[in-house]
């Protein structure tokens, strides 16, 4: 029978603070950065120019069939030698991160925009408001309402996406870990603390989530 | 008739796909008349009547309201999206299912054109929204939801939030469809309060005594065609065409407007 012994990770507490703070603040980042990329994938795929929505749909498509973990390599990899540019790994994981969280994302929002019924934005019209106008006035402050449950699980979906970026050695939560268990010789203590850690962040969230979502169909 | 005339439609046609809806489609409003459009569902009154202010846009043909006028078809441009909203912020329209703005207010529904839209100050819009609100009886509902409503008063906050452009002309499309018969009354009490002021209106209704009570002129379509067009009382107490006696035949053609319960 294994000894468990969890003691011995309190000598590597500040290690994986560390590691926990890059995770969370990578999130927000990727987070917001997806949100503004689906955010322009999504009004792209509903342009009035052919030419607009096929780029939209070309670039969802790309980073919706494609795994995040490839995505990942490719960026720091391939991507600086085809553009002749360089990137911290922190920058090529936060690009490709916030582009596959952004595909999906838009996907949301387009979704959340063509689930208000039609004769919302032809009220728009009536009274003379213009496309713009109609959108930003009448569709999106409704839609957004219908959209919020499906992008916080996104959200969730994309903070244990970030413990991917680990390959690249940016200094995470698990990459931290790795370090504390190559030099504890204690994997298994290491790593069920890593997956609590995560999980103690993300029950209190889904829960929230659920919350927002019976809340939110009250309203409707 | 067409120097006086609000609304001027010439040979207007539209098609969806390969389904012709309007076939060459005349119709001259003159200037505070009230014309009522009935027909079969899928006989275009509704397509016509969203052409007038381009909800619709049409294939061919031209539309003029008040002094402003759009030809379509061969060679002409189509208007620009800032010219079809300024163009549409002069006609006010009232649609079968309400399409009130369930995130707003009753107040903040009948204020958001003029705010949006004629960018007015909000104290004199929201003076001006409970006017209308006042008008169709709802004064003490400007606090609510529309989700609070019952569907005639949501069809009365509808009519008000058209009328606070203060609009030249006034479409109906099928406004009182979706009501329950016993509330279909008190919608109709303020169109025609509206048309004793004189405002210019196309009613698409299937109310056909409400029609001889309140329209001027009548017009019968089906199939994309106007089958007959004249005065409302004339067209209904007197169709001359089999068509429209058949489609009038649906209809208990005497009676006056149904009761109304509560304007007030």
């Amino acid at each position: 029978m294994y000894q468990w012994d969890f003691g011995i990770l309190w000598s590597y507490r500040w290690l994986f603070l560390n590691g926990l703070g890059v995770t969370v603040g990578f999130t927000v980042v990727i987070v917001i950065l997806g949100l503004v990329f689906g955010l322009f994938g999504a009004f792209g795929t509903l342009s009035r120019f052919k030419a607009v929505r096929m780029i939209a749909l070309t670039f969802i498509e790309a980073f919706r069939c494609t795994p995040i973990l490839v995505q990942l390599i490719w960026f720091y990899y391939a991507l600086p030698i085809l553009a002749g540019i360089d990137m911290t790994p922190i920058t090529a994981s936060a690009l490709a991160l916030s582009l596959y969280g952004g595909s999906f994302y838009s996907e949301i929002i387009r979704g959340g925009i063509i689930s208000i019924d039609k004769g919302q934005s032809e009220a728009g019209a009536a009274l003379g408001m213009t496309p713009g106008q109609s959108m930003r006035r009448i569709v999106l402050p409704q839609a957004i309402k219908r959209m919020i449950p499906a992008l916080m699980n996104q959200s969730i979906i994309q903070f244990k996406n970030t413990s991917l970026v680990s390959v690249l050695a940016v200094p995470d939560l698990v990459y931290q870990s790795q370090v504390a268990a190559h030099d504890s010789y204690r994997p298994l203590e290491t790593y069920t603390a890593v997956a609590v850690a995560y999980a103690a962040i993300l029950i209190p969230l889904t829960i929230l989530v659920r919350r927002g979502e019976k809340r939110l169909a009250v309203g409707e | 008739m067409s120097e006086t005339s609000k609304i001027e439609i010439r040979s207007l046609r539209k098609s969806f796909g390969s389904n012709e809806v309007l076939k060459s489609i005349s119709l001259d409003v003159a200037k505070g008349g009230v014309v009522a459009l009935i027909g079969p569902s899928g006989s275009g009154k509704s397509t016509l009547l969203r052409c007038i202010n381009l909800l619709v846009v049409p294939d061919g043909g031209s539309v003029r309201v008040g002094d402003t006028s759009f030809a379509f078809g061969d060679g002409s441009k189509l208007p620009g999206v800032k010219t079809l909203a300024k163009f549409r912020a002069t006609t006010g329209m009232v649609f079968q299912h309400f399409n009130l703005f369930p995130h707003m207010t009753t107040l903040q529904n009948v204020m958001e054109g003029p705010v949006t839209v004629r960018r007015m100050a909000k104290a004199d819009a929201e003076k001006l929204a409970r006017a209308q609100l006042a008008k169709v009886g709802l004064a003490e509902k400007a606090d609510q939801y529309p989700a609070t409503l019952s569907g005639g008063q949501k069809q009365r906050v509808a009519i008000a939030r058209a009328l606070a452009m203060e609009p030249d002309v006034m479409l109906f499309d099928e406004a009182t469809s979706a009501l329950d018969p016993e509330l279909v009354g008190e919608v109709l009490n303020v169109i025609q309060q509206l048309a004793s002021e004189g405002m210019t209106m196309v009613i698409v209704t299937h109310e056909i005594t409400f029609a001889r009570e309140v329209a001027d002129r009548l017009i019968f379509m089906r199939d994309g065609v106007v089958v007959e067009e004249g005065p409302a009382r004339q067209v209904i107490d007197n169709p001359q065409e089999a068509a429209t006696r058949a489609f009038l035949s649906h209809f208990h053609r005497t009676g006056a407007l149904p009761p109304a319960n509560v304007v007030s």
